[in-house]
């Protein structure tokens, strides 16, 4: 029961095609997982059953002991279930200082307010400057998100999640469109979270795969293939198999 | 470490405070020219507060549209339900102080903004919009119906209201009417970009743009528009009363599909999601009315018409919009081709 997030037998199929078959998978407390698997295998579906987008056809999931399946998106980012966006969903008018400090008002209760200024609060300002730096945003900070790089889009998708404080974040492609020059900065922000939180990683450069994880799941056509140390994914047989050509491109990248 | 964090903290009032500054600029812009417009046309003040009603109206519909990405074609629900309510408490409730009479409307707007808000959030895209369509008709078929109450197609007339303060009558010239509707149109003003640069407002502009981005962020979305339907109906109700109040009559039109579309009209004219676009568009559109009918009372809509699809093609941000680029004040957000 030291398990911080758990799910048991999570199913979900879409019409016909089954995408998550009775996925059932733990994550202790300061654990570091990769998800990975080839394109089409379910890995985004699976971060939507996880965090409320989707509604799974069997099966739960559970969060510090407690049931969550039922909560709609909204209450289990409040109870620290936190994702990032495989394809940036940000407000391209808004500024990433708006974004963070939006975030951070949020998670204090406090966006709701109608009176008093947006970037009036000194500490929740403090803390936004401090994300936004530690994703390398302080230059863009006041652009509207539109106009920066999509790189950079997907370093602010991470400065939101950070915002909220998770217990379990679950990063769907963080690097997917970041220069390989600034990677380093997704590295450092994610060494810099809490040692208590949970961080489930989805992944296709095994170069980083390999430096964050210490365990790896492989999931293919909706199912788990395999789950152990990264060093051991890679002559797993069945992953072979699953890639296929996919998997020899991965392999060079590695 | 340090250095990056001292140069924002240093950036972000000066963002801000610009902004603030424009405010300023913007109520005493307003009030130039509702002066100039009470010396340079004594003799169509009802006009002129009638402009300030609508504007009411359209500055409504500015937020639930604007800031929340809802459409309407039924906001004139609300501007009725503030008209109608103060003529009910006038004329069969004996209200007659006008302070209290506003308050009814507002009161009567926002409750018929959290009414329409509740259902018409229960639909999305096109259905929204036939909702809000739907919503008008009936609120005008009722109206129409219980002529005991409404007066049905005659309007509900003999609405006398004391002076305001107990000082200054409602005249003949309207001009208590309308120095008071100028006060109200500022004073509403003023808080509602209060409204839109607090957090909230920020917040519904995040809706508007991505509501599951704001879901992520652990926002709900529904309790957000519902809020802003209720303001909404507060500002629109507060147009209807001061429609009432200075007409001393209030006529089916005020709860119309008509009045509904040309609010929308205007709205598009001016530009989304400013404020200042709803006091421009109104301001244009109605002036354009008003001369362009004199000239040719058949054909003016056909150039209303014609004005709407210059501006959409030359100005898709709308007319606030385009001198923004023009004269270099505007901000930035519209800067893609
Ligand atoms: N809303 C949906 N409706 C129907 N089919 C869907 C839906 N979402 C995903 N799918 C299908 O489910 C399968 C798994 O998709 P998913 O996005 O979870 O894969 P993925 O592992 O994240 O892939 P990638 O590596 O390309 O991101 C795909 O075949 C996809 O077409
Ligand atoms: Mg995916």
């Amino acid at each position: 029961m030291s398990d911080l997030f758990r799910v048991d037998g999570l199913t979900k199929s879409f019409g016909g095609l089954a995408v998550s078959r009775a996925i059932s998978l733990a994550m202790a407390p300061g654990e570091r997982l990769a998800l990975i698997g080839p394109n089409g295998a379910g890995k985004t579906t699976f971060v939507n059953l996880v965090t409320g987008q989707l509604r799974p056809n069997a099966g739960r999931v559970v969060l510090n002991g407690e049931d969550v399946t039922s909560l709609g998106a909204v209450r289990r980012v409040r109870k620290g279930l936190v994702r990032t966006f495989q394809v940036t969903r940000l407000f391209a008018e808004m500024t990433p200082r708006e974004h963070v400090t939006l975030t951070v008002l949020q998670r204090e209760g406090k966006a709701t307010g109608i009176i008093g200024r947006f970037l009036g609060n000194h500490t929740v300002a403090e803390e936004v400057d401090d994300l936004l730096d530690v994703l390398g945003l302080v230059e863009k900070a006041d652009r509207p998100v539109g106009e920066i790089a999509y790189g950079q889009q997907r370093l602010l998708e991470i400065a939101i999640a950070l915002a909220l404080k998770p217990q379990v974040l679950l990063l769907d492609e963080p690097a997917a469109g970041v220069p390989s020059s600034e990677t380093p900065r997704i590295e450092q922000a994610l060494a810099r979270l809490p040692a208590s939180l949970a961080v489930m990683m989805i992944e296709h450069d095994m170069d980083l795969v390999f430096r964050f994880a210490r365990r790896v799941v492989v999931l293919a056509a909706g199912a788990i293939i395999f789950q152990g140390p990264p060093a051991e994914v890679a002559a797993d047989a069945r992953v072979r198999e699953a890639y296929l050509g996919n998997y020899a491109n991965a392999r060079r990248v590695a | 470490m340090t250095q990056p964090a001292m140069d924002v903290s240093a950036g972000a009032p000066t963002r801000s405070y610009p902004l603030y500054l424009r405010d300023i600029a913007g109520v005493a812009a307003i009030l130039v020219a509702g002066a100039a417009g009470y010396w340079l046309f004594p003799d169509n003040l009802a006009l002129l507060t009638r402009i300030i009603a609508v504007a009411l109206l359209v500055l409504s519909l500015d937020l639930i549209t604007g800031y929340c990405g809802v459409a309407s074609l039924g906001q004139a629900t609300l501007f009725g339900a503030g008209a109608y309510a103060v003529g009910f408490a006038c004329v069969h409730g004996g209200v007659t102080e006008p302070l209290t009479l506003m308050l009814i409307g507002a009161v009567a707007g926002a409750t018929a903004g959290l009414a329409m808000g509740a259902i018409m959030l229960r639909a999305h895209g096109l259905a929204q919009l036939v909702l809000s369509i739907a919503i008008v008709q009936l609120g005008h078929e009722a109206a129409n119906k219980f002529t005991g109450y409404t007066g049905g197609s005659d309007g509900l007339a003999g609405l006398s209201v004391n002076p305001l303060f107990g000082v200054f009558e409602f005249d003949l010239w309207g001009r208590t009417a309308y120095l008071f509707g100028l006060a109200l149109l500022v004073v509403v003003f003023a808080l509602l970009r209060v409204v839109v640069s607090s957090p909230f407002g920020v917040l519904c502009r995040g809706v508007r743009q991505d509501p599951v981005r704001v879901k992520a962020m652990g926002a709900f979305v529904f309790p957000v528009i519902l809020k802003m339907f209720v303001i909404s109906g507060a500002v629109a109700g507060l147009g209807g009363a001061l429609a009432a109040i200075s007409t001393q009559v209030v006529g089916l039109d005020s709860i119309s599909f008509e009045l509904s579309a040309n609010a929308l009209v205007m709205l598009v004219l001016g530009g989304l999601g400013t404020l200042y676009g709803a006091l421009v568009g109104t301001v244009i559109f109605m002036a354009f009315e008003h001369v362009v009918s004199a000239i040719n009372p058949f054909h003016w809509l056909t150039m209303v018409g014609a004005l709407l699809v210059a501006v959409v093609l030359v100005a898709p941000g709308g007319l606030v919009n385009l001198a923004g680029k023009v004269g270099g004040i505007g901000r930035s957000k519209g800067s893609k081709p």
